[in-house]
C-alpha cells in the first residue's frame, strides 16, 4: 500500500501545527519521521490515524483520496498505529487483548481458541515471539508493545505508525524491535517511525523525513551524519557532545545507607539499595523505567517514606524530614514528570521560578510575598537560561516542553546547591535545549557540587556521569564508569549479574 | 504495563492527579457568565409571558388580533423586570435592601472562593455560620459591656467560631483524606442540631417566648446604622480586600493557588499541604462566620435553626459566579443581592409571580453551570477549549 500526503496543514486557531506537509510512504519500506518535541510529529500522525481531521490538503492511499473522519475509518484503510502509552487491559490474555473489538462468537460464547490461533498465526508469520494466553500485565513492556503491534497486524494494516516505540525499552529491547521491524518490511508492510534518536534513525530507516516546526524540512538517506541530521532538526548546528574535563571528585557528600522502600501496595520497590555521591562528580543511575529509580530519588527528597536504611547529607542523618527541610539543606531538585511535580501549570513564569524559593528572605518577608524581587528574579532566569516565554507573566503550561523544562531548571540552579538530583532533565525536550541543560549540569559539577542524573536514556548517561549506577527491580546491579561497552550496561539494566564493580 | 509509577505512601494524603484536572479550570469563563446572566433573562421573559394572565388571554384571539398577544407580552415582561429592577435599586429602601442582602452573601461566598482555590469545594458555609451565630449572639444578648468592646467580642466570637468548625473539615481532610465535600454536608447538619441543642438550653431561650430563638443582642453589641443601613456591610468589602491580598499578595495565598492548581507540584516544593488544607478551611470558616454576623449584629436577627437561610449554598452560586475571584465574588453577591431584593418588588408589583426572582437566579445557576450548553445555544466557536484539549498532540 502506497501511503501519500499532500499539502496536509492543520491549524489550531492562529497556531500552525502543520503547514503544507507532503510525504510519501512507499509499500514495504520504513519511513523516520524525526523531529523534535514540539515539531508537530504527532498531530500529523493523529491525522493519518483519523484523530484529527486536517484544515487543508489531502491523504491518499493508493492513489486514490481518503478521508478519515475517526480511528475506524483509518483501520479499516489499513493503517494501524501503536501508542507510545499502550492501549491494553492488562488483565486480559494477549490473545483477548488482540481479538478485543472484533470478537468472533460462536452462539453467543466468545471463541478464544480461534483468537489464540490467529495470534499464534500472526506472530510465527512476523517472527513477533508472543505466546497468546499469558496475561498481559505479566509480560515485559517490550513484549507488551509486540501485542500491539499484533493488534495492528490482526487488523491488516499494511502501513504501521510507530510513535516513540523506543522510549520505554531496553537496549535489548530496541534491538529487538529493529529487527520485528525489518521482519516486518519483508513481508511488505510500510513502517513510520517516529523518534527523536538519530542513532536509531540510522540503524533501522530506508528514508528520513526531517520535521520542523511544522514543515518537512528535508529528507535524508540513512548514511547521513548524526550532526547532520541533528541540525536539520533543531535548525542550526549542534554539539552533541558534552564537553566536560576529567575532574577529582571530592568528599561524599550525599549517602544512601541500605535504602528499602515499599510502595502502598506492598511490593518492595528499592531494596537494600546503598550508594554515595562525592562532591564534584556526577553520578549517573541508568536503568529502565520503573526499576524503582523513582522511588529511591522520592525517598532521598523525603517524599516517600524510607521503610529501612538512611539518606546522609553531609554526613546528617536527613531520611524522612520532608522535602521543605531537603530543600532548605541545599539539595537541588528536577523532578522527573515536570508537569506533574515540577511546576503549576497554571501559574504563571516568573511564579514558577520562585515556587520552592518563595520562603527565602529575598522573596518574602512576614508573610508577604515581594512581588518586585520575583519580577526581578524571573528577568534575571528568563535572560539566563534563556527561556522562550512571550512574558514573565505567561502561565507555563503554554510554553514547549524544553522551555518548561528550563523553568524547573533555572529554578533549581538559582540558589547554591550542595546536591543536585535530576531525573529524567531532559525528558521531551528539544535537541538545543538538552545541549543547555547539559551544559549547566558539567558546571554545576565543576562548581563542587554532587549531582545525580537518573535517565533511562543511555546516551544521556554516558555523556554525563563520572561514574554509573544500574538500576533492576529495584536493586543497584553494579556501579561502573563510563568507560564499559554499551552492551554490558544493556546486560545489566534487563538484570543480569553484576559483572564489575560493587556497591559504592 | 508501563503504568507502575507507584503513588508515594504519602506522608499527608494528596489528591489523585492526572485524571482530575484542578477544581479552578471548571469555572466558567467572564464571558460564560454574561451570556448565562443574558439568557437567563431571555428565558426568564418567556416564562413571564406565560405566566402573565393577560397574555394567556391574548393568545384566545391570537389569529384575529396577533398584535394584541405582541404588546400585552411586551408589557408584562417590561413590567415585571422594571419591577425587579425598582425592587433592587429604584429607592433607597431597596438600595438598603440590595445591599443588606448581598452584605452576607459576598462574606460567605469569599470563603467558598478561597477555599475553591486552594482545590477545596466548601460546602460548609450553611454550618460555619449556624455555628458562628450561636456564639456571637451569645456574647452579644448574655454579657453587658461597653458599646464598642461588646460589638467587637461578639464579631470576633461569631468569627473565631464560624473558623474553628471550618478548621474541623480542613483537619480531617489532611489527617485522613476525606472529602471536603462529605464532610462540610454532614457537618451542616451537625451544626443544624447543636444550634438547636443549645437553643433548647435556658441561657439560650428568650424569655417569655415558646419558640426555639435567642433573644436579640443588646444595642451595645450591634452595628451601629446610617440612613437605616448597618455599618457592618462594610465589612463585607473589607473582607473582599484583605481577601484578594491575602491570595495574591501572600505567601500563605501563594501556598494556597499552588496546592489548588497542582498538589503534587506543591509538596514536591516544600509546601505543607495540610497546612493550606486547614488554614484554607478555617479562613472560609472565618468568612462565613463574619457572614452570619450581618444577621445578628447587622439587623438585629434573632438566632433560630433558621438564620443562615439559604445563604450557606448561594454562597457556592456566588462564588463559582464570581469565578473565585475576590472582586467577582462581590459582584456575583451584588447581584444575587439584588435580584433577592428586586424579587419583593415584583411581589408587590404586577401580576407575576414573587418566585419569578429565585427562578431567574436559579436559570442564571443552571446556564453558568453548563457552559458547553451555552456555547451551543450561541454558536460560539470556543477557541480555548478546542485548543486545550488538542494541545496534547502538538507535541512532536
Amino acid at each position: 500500500m502506497k501511503l501519500e500526503i499532500r499539502g496536509l496543514t492543520k491549524r489550531f486557531g492562529s497556531f500552525t501545527a502543520n503547514d503544507g506537509i507532503d510525504l510519501t510512504i512507499e509499500p514495504g519500506e520504513i519511513h523516520c519521521l524525526l523531529g523534535e518535541n514540539g515539531a508537530g510529529k504527532s498531530t500529523l500522525m493523529n491525522m493519518l490515524y483519523g484523530l484529527l481531521e486536517p484544515t487543508e490538503g489531502e491523504i491518499l492511499v493508493d492513489g486514490q483520496p481518503v478521508r478519515f473522519g475517526s480511528p475506524s475509518d483509518a483501520i479499516a484503510a489499513g493503517i494501524g498505529m501503536v501508542h507510545q502509552h499502550f492501549m491494553l487491559v492488562p488483565v486480559f490474555t494477549v490473545a483477548e487483548n488482540v481479538m478485543l473489538g472484533r470478537e468472533q462468537t460462536s452462539a453467543g460464547v466468545l471463541n478464544r481458541r480461534a483468537a489464540a490461533d490467529r495470534v499464534r498465526e500472526l506472530s510465527d508469520q512476523h517472527g513477533l515471539k508472543v505466546d497468546p494466553d499469558r496475561l498481559v500485565e505479566d509480560l515485559p513492556v517490550g513484549v507488551q508493545q509486540r501485542v500491539e503491534i499484533l493488534k495492528a497486524l490482526a487488523n491488516d494494516a499494511k502501513v504501521l505508525i510507530l510513535d516513540e516505540p523506543t522510549a520505554v525499552l531496553t537496549p535489548q529491547e530496541i534491538d529487538e524491535l529493529m529487527r520485528i521491524m525489518r521482519e516486518l518490511k519483508a513481508q511488505g508492510t510500510s513502517i513510520i517511525f517516529i523518534t527523536h534518536k538519530l542513532r536509531e534513525v540510522k540503524a533501522v530507516g530506508d528514508r528520513i523525513s526531517v520535521i520542523r516546526r511544522g514543515k518537512v524540512v528535508g529528507t535524508a538517506s540513512p548514511d547521513a551524519a548524526e550532526a547532520e541530521l541533528a541540525e536539520m532538526m533543531v535548525g542550526r548546528s549542534v554539539n552533541l557532545r558534552v564537553s566536560k574535563d576529567h575532574t577529582e571528585s571530592g568528599a561524599p557528600v550525599l549517602a544512601v545507607e541500605n535504602m528499602t522502600v515499599i510502595d502502598p501496595r506492598g511490593h518492595q520497590v528499592v531494596k537494600d539499595v546503598s550508594l554515595e555521591a562525592r562532591a564534584g562528580e556526577v553520578l549517573g543511575i541508568a536503568g529502565v523505567q520503573g526499576n524503582g529509580q523513582t522511588e529511591l530519588i522520592k525517598a532521598l527528597m523525603g517524599l516517600v517514606k524510607l521503610d529501612a536504611g538512611r539518606v546522609l547529607l553531609d554526613g546528617k542523618d536527613i531520611s524522612n524530614q520532608g522535602p521543605k527541610e531537603s530543600l532548605a539543606a541545599g539539595i537541588g531538585y528536577v523532578p522527573e514528570d515536570r508537569s506533574h511535580d515540577g511546576y503549576v501549570g497554571g501559574f504563571s513564569v516568573r511564579e514558577n521560578l520562585v515556587l520552592d524559593l518563595y520562603r527565602a528572605r529575598e522573596f518574602s518577608r512576614n508573610g508577604a510575598l515581594n512581588l518586585a524581587a520575583i519580577a526581578r528574579n524571573a528577568e534575571q532566569r528568563i535572560d539566563e537560561f534563556d527561556i522562550r516565554t512571550e512574558s514573565a507573566e505567561t502561565p507555563v503550561s503554554s510554553l514547549s516542553g524544553g522551555n518548561q523544562q528550563k523553568v524547573v531548571v533555572a529554578r533549581e540552579f538559582s540558589r547554591p546547591l550542595k546536591v543536585l538530583i535530576a531525573s529524567q532533565p531532559t525528558r521531551g525536550v528539544d535537541v538545543g535545549s538538552i545541549e543547555f541543560i547539559h551544559k549547566r549540569i558539567i558546571e554545576e559539577r565543576d562548581r563542587g557540587t554532587a549531582v545525580v542524573i537518573v535517565s533511562t536514556e543511555l546516551d544521556e548517561i554516558y555523556a554525563l556521569s563520572d561514574r554509573i549506577a544500574v538500576m533492576y527491580d529495584g536493586r543497584v546491579v553494579g556501579v561502573v564508569t563510563p568507560d564499559i561497552p554499551r552492551e554490558e550496561i544493556g546486560l545489566l539494566m534487563a538484570g543480569a549479574s553484576v559483572g564489575e564493580g560493587g556497591a559504592a | 504495563m508501563s503504568e507502575q509509577k507507584a503513588a508515594p505512601p504519602a506522608a499527608e494524603p494528596v489528591p489523585e492527579q492526572p485524571s482530575v484536572k484542578s477544581p479552578v479550570s471548571w469555572l466558567p469563563t467572564v464571558v460564560d457568565t454574561v451570556v448565562a446572566i443574558a439568557l437567563a433573562l431571555v428565558v426568564g421573559a418567556v416564562l413571564i409571558i406565560f405566566s402573565t394572565e393577560e397574555v394567556i388571554d391574548s393568545l384566545g384571539y391570537f389569529f384575529s388580533y396577533p398584535w394584541d398577544f405582541f404588546r400585552e407580552a411586551g408589557t408584562a415582561v417590561w413590567e415585571a423586570y422594571a419591577a425587579l429592577v425598582d425592587g433592587a435599586v429604584g429607592s433607597g429602601t431597596s438600595w438598603r435592601r440590595t445591599i443588606e442582602r448581598a452584605a452576607p452573601l459576598i462574606c460567605a461566598g469569599l470563603g467558598v472562593s478561597l477555599a475553591f482555590r486552594a482545590g477545596l469545594f466548601n460546602i460548609g458555609a450553611q454550618g460555619q455560620m449556624l455555628v458562628g451565630a450561636l456564639a456571637g449572639s451569645y456574647v452579644g444578648f448574655h454579657y453587658e459591656m461597653p458599646a464598642g468592646l461588646h460589638l467587637v467580642l461578639a464579631l470576633v466570637a461569631a468569627v473565631v467560631a464560624g473558623g474553628l468548625w471550618g478548621a474541623i473539615a480542613g483537619v480531617l481532610k489532611a489527617r485522613t483524606g476525606a472529602h471536603e465535600v462529605i464532610v462540610t454536608i454532614m457537618l451542616n447538619h451537625i451544626a443544624g442540631f447543636v444550634v438547636l441543642y443549645f437553643l433548647a438550653k435556658e441561657t439560650f431561650q428568650r424569655p417569655n417566648s415558646d419558640n426555639l430563638l435567642t433573644p436579640v443582642v443588646h444595642d451595645s453589641a450591634a452595628f451601629p446604622t446610617v440612613g437605616g443601613l448597618h455599618l457592618g456591610v462594610i465589612l463585607a468589602i473589607v473582607a473582599a480586600a484583605l481577601v484578594w491580598w491575602l491570595l495574591e499578595r501572600s505567601t500563605l495565598g501563594f501556598e494556597m493557588r499552588a496546592v489548588g492548581a497542582n498538589p503534587q507540584a506543591a509538596r514536591t516544593a516544600g509546601m505543607s499541604v495540610a497546612k493550606v488544607y486547614v488554614s484554607a478551611m478555617a479562613i472560609a470558616g472565618m468568612l462565613a462566620g463574619l457572614a452570619v454576623v450581618m444577621n445578628v449584629l447587622g439587623r438585629q436577627d434573632a438566632v433560630t435553626d433558621q438564620i443562615a437561610g439559604s445563604v450557606g449554598f448561594e454562597a457556592i452560586t456566588v462564588a463559582l459566579l464570581g469565578r473565585a475571584t475576590p472582586l467577582g465574588t462581590v459582584l456575583a453577591g451584588l447581584l444575587f443581592g439584588a435580584l433577592s431584593s428586586g424579587g419583593l418588588g415584583m411581589q408587590s408589583g404586577p401580576g407575576v409571580p414573587p418566585e419569578m426572582a429565585q427562578v431567574l437566579q436559579a436559570l442564571i445557576v443552571l446556564f453558568v453551570a453548563a457552559p458547553a450548553l451555552i456555547r451551543g445555544l450561541v454558536r460560539m466557536r470556543n477557541r480555548e477549549t478546542t485548543g486545550a484539549v488538542e494541545a496534547k498532540g502538538w507535541g512532536g
